[in-house]
């Protein structure tokens, strides 16, 4: 089924890219790599011991922050985001009726197929990799934030308080690890092996055999394989993904209706240069009028 | 044809109480913009990870740049309809857009993190982006606006260039310059002319396109796809508001006689636009169902309701009064209402609509941030004032009948 469609959508998209060329078409045209790799966290599994948390500071040279407090334990507390500090985080969702066990949710960057931020940044400083990690280069960007606007998973952060070279913050798949075939340091340390990094693909499969498995211990939902046209990491869980905050997204790519709106006012130029002719048009003939009425009037 | 006005640079002194006021409010928005130069621009703003865009965006580039539509859209009935009795105002309209357009620049160097790179979207491209598109058109539009304004600096200049002590050896040298800046301007300044309406109709529209990629983080009373469009409307509809209230605001303060022959005809012609704006803005709503949302007491419908009541209806109203149109205090105050609604509807968009997933509290602007906003405001009007008194900007009734000069139409066909 998978495959089918990937065939599909690259027979289509090669289609219109050799009709089209490649200029016209934005970054959602893009077929991306079959063996693009992600992360499928189970949070059925997680037990909260947010190990994750500090092995992925200590993979990034971040500081390593005495423990928060379990924000979620208490809802009172707010629940913590990823910032500059802190790459992924964990919250604890309890349940109301105290019925179930908490779920404890794993945030980090989605990794998106077809990133918003890579789509909006203005000088392309954000890039989704063939082999899955979406990243930013430090050299490019200008620290205008558009990416953070445009995320719809609200994750990429910045460095407020630095004054000069603030930097955007956000998980990048442990690029430095994996592309020396290691694997991410969350995924590393994990001690009930909650996460598994792997080929995207395998991984849907491995999702989709766990929930035809044991249907009474998930929901039939893999988030992360169609939301926004879909993402790196996915999600498996026992809970209703609005209930643990996750946003509820459609399945079109999010830069689709703005790349639309853009290839079309600049398809080839041609709208603006007929813009261009329309007006000079009309500057000629108004003037050549009014010179004639002109001429008219002193004869 | 009243010939019997012409450009003049202004006479009356610099200093007013009302400049001392402004002078005040600038140097404490500088203040502020060393604060985010030394120390981030967390020290100065309230933006956080969840609203990384306030009020420098909101206001200072986005409202700033639809406020700069009297540019384009009195060039375009100046010079493209080739009206000769607008060519009063088109100096001025000229000068508030290239200020304007220069303070959106300012504005965007002190919102983004790392100002030094401002350049790096002109050598990296990335098409995908309404944002990249926006940043060129404005800085090449930005140029454009300059090199349209050279005209006037080659009218005051030619044959007055002296230069004093050492420099003396310049003067020959520049006053030729100048010369050839005029000849070569005088025949391709239409080329300039119609780039800038381009340029405009272009990023006045990508900048309603920004948002749309925030997909459901934007409240939907303003989350349409045809934000581009209705964005292009708005600032085509404020264009003559904004000369209006200049023009009326300069000649009070100059105390000259407000030019109501052109204004009132300005005046007439701004209610077909803003019915236009109006009507996608209200059909947009019928058609995606938003008004579904105006009966909940919320932030947004509140904000929504006089957005488009005090910001369109009524002034559309007003416009369509004979009597409104010929006073100068109505025509004024019916201005300053489109001026307040787009405004209003550019914070809307960027600030009030804005509502992403994990925010714990509301954004308002900081202290810091409204302080440079109207700091650069401030600056604005200083250097405007400035610029009149050394250029031949307003036009100024002449004692004599004055020969029609090659000037007269700014670059333009003769």
């Amino acid at each position: 089924m998978e495959t089918r469609r990937t065939f599909l959508r690259t027979a289509l998209a090669t289609a219109a890219t050799a009709t089209l060329g490649e200029s016209a078409l934005g970054a959602t045209s893009r077929i991306p790599s079959p063996d693009r790799t992600g992360v499928l966290i189970d949070l059925t599994a997680c037990i909260g011991c947010r190990s994750c948390e500090k092995a992925c500071s200590k993979a990034h040279n971040l500081p390593t922050l005495a423990s928060p407090p379990q924000a979620d334990a208490n809802s009172s507390l707010p629940r913590r985001r990823p910032d500059a500090h802190a790459l992924t985080v964990v919250n604890e969702f309890k349940e109301a009726n105290g019925s179930r066990p908490s779920t404890f949710v794993k945030v980090q960057c989605m990794h998106c197929d077809y990133p918003a931020c890579e789509s909006a940044c203005i000088v392309g400083a954000i890039k989704k990799q063939e082999s899955g990690p979406v990243l930013w280069d430090s050299d490019m960007c200008i620290g205008c934030r558009y990416c953070m606007v445009a995320c719809p998973f609200q994750i990429p952060s910045f460095q407020y308080d630095t004054a000069l070279k603030p930097d955007i913050v956000k998980c990048d798949m442990c690029i430095n690890r994996t592309k020396d075939s290691g694997i991410p340091a969350c995924v590393e340390i994990c001690p009930v092996e909650a996460l598994t990094y792997g080929r995207r693909s395998t991984l849907i499969e491995v999702a989709k055999k766990k929930i035809e498995n044991y249907p009474e211990r998930y929901r039939n939902h893999l988030y992360g394989e169609l939301e926004a046209g879909g993402t790196s990491v996915l999600y498996l869980a026992n809970a209703d993904f609005n209930d643990l905050k996750f946003p509820a997204l459609r399945r079109d790519p999010m830069p689709g209706t703005v790349e639309s709106i853009q290839h079309g006012i600049f398809a080839y130029f041609v709208p603006p240069l007929s813009l261009y002719s329309i007006l000079g048009g009309l500057m000629w003939i108004n003037k050549n009028s009014k010179k004639k009425s002109e001429e008219e009037t002193i004869e | 044809m009243s010939t019997l006005t012409a450009p003049a640079p202004i006479t009356k002194r610099y200093f007013t109480p009302g400049v001392i006021v402004l002078v005040i409010l600038a140097l404490n928005g500088i203040a502020f913009v060393l604060g985010r130069l030394f120390f981030g621009i967390g020290a100065v703003t309230n933006l956080s990870d969840q609203f990384p865009w306030g009020l420098w965006i909101g206001v200072d580039v986005a409202a700033g740049v639809a406020l700069a539509a009297g540019g384009f859209t009195s060039a375009a009935i100046g010079h493209v309809m080739h009206r000769e009795d607008y060519h009063v105002i088109i100096r001025t309209a000229l000068l508030t857009a290239m200020l304007g357009y220069t303070f959106v620049a300012f504005g965007v160097m002190i919102d983004i993190g790392r100002w030094y790179y401002i350049w790096h979207p002109l050598l990296m491209w990335n098409g995908n982006s309404a944002l990249f598109e926006v940043g060129m058109c404005v800085m090449i539009y930005m140029t454009v606006l300059y090199i349209e304004f050279l005209p006037i600096v080659t009218e005051r200049f030619i044959g007055r260039v002296n230069l004093k002590g050492v420099f003396a050896a310049l003067n020959q040298p520049i006053d030729s310059l100048l010369r050839l800046l005029d000849r070569t301007l005088g025949k391709t300044m239409f080329l300039f002319i119609i780039a800038g309406i381009v340029l405009s109709t272009l990023h006045q529209s990508s900048l309603g396109t920004l948002m749309i990629i925030a997909g459901p983080k934007m409240h939907p009373l303003w989350q349409t796809p045809i934000l581009p469009l209705l964005f292009l409307l708005s600032a085509v509809a404020v264009g003559f508001p904004m000369i209006i209230f200049e023009s009326i605001l300069a000649s009070r303060t100059f105390g000259l006689k407000p030019e109501m022959h052109v204004l009132s005809k300005l005046g007439t012609m701004i209610a077909p636009l803003l019915g236009v704006y109006l009507a996608f803005k209200l059909g947009d709503m019928v058609i995606r169902e938003t008004f579904v949302y105006l009966l909940e007491p919320t932030t947004e419908s509140i904000m929504f309701t006089i957005e488009i009541v005090a910001g369109v209806i009524v002034p559309l109203r007003m416009f369509l009064s004979p009597a409104v149109v010929r006073s100068p205090l109505w025509l004024f105050v019916a201005s300053s209402l489109v001026i307040l609604g787009v405004l209003l509807n550019r914070i809307n968009n960027f600030i009030v609509a804005y509502t992403p997933p994990f925010a714990t509290a509301s954004y308002f602007p900081s202290f810091g941030e409204i302080s440079v906003t109207v700091g650069f405001a401030a600056l604005l009007v200083l250097i405007y004032r400035v610029c009149v008194k050394v250029f031949p900007v307003i036009s100024l009734e002449q004692g004599h009948v004055r020969p029609v000069t090659k000037y007269s139409i700014r670059g333009s066909a003769k």
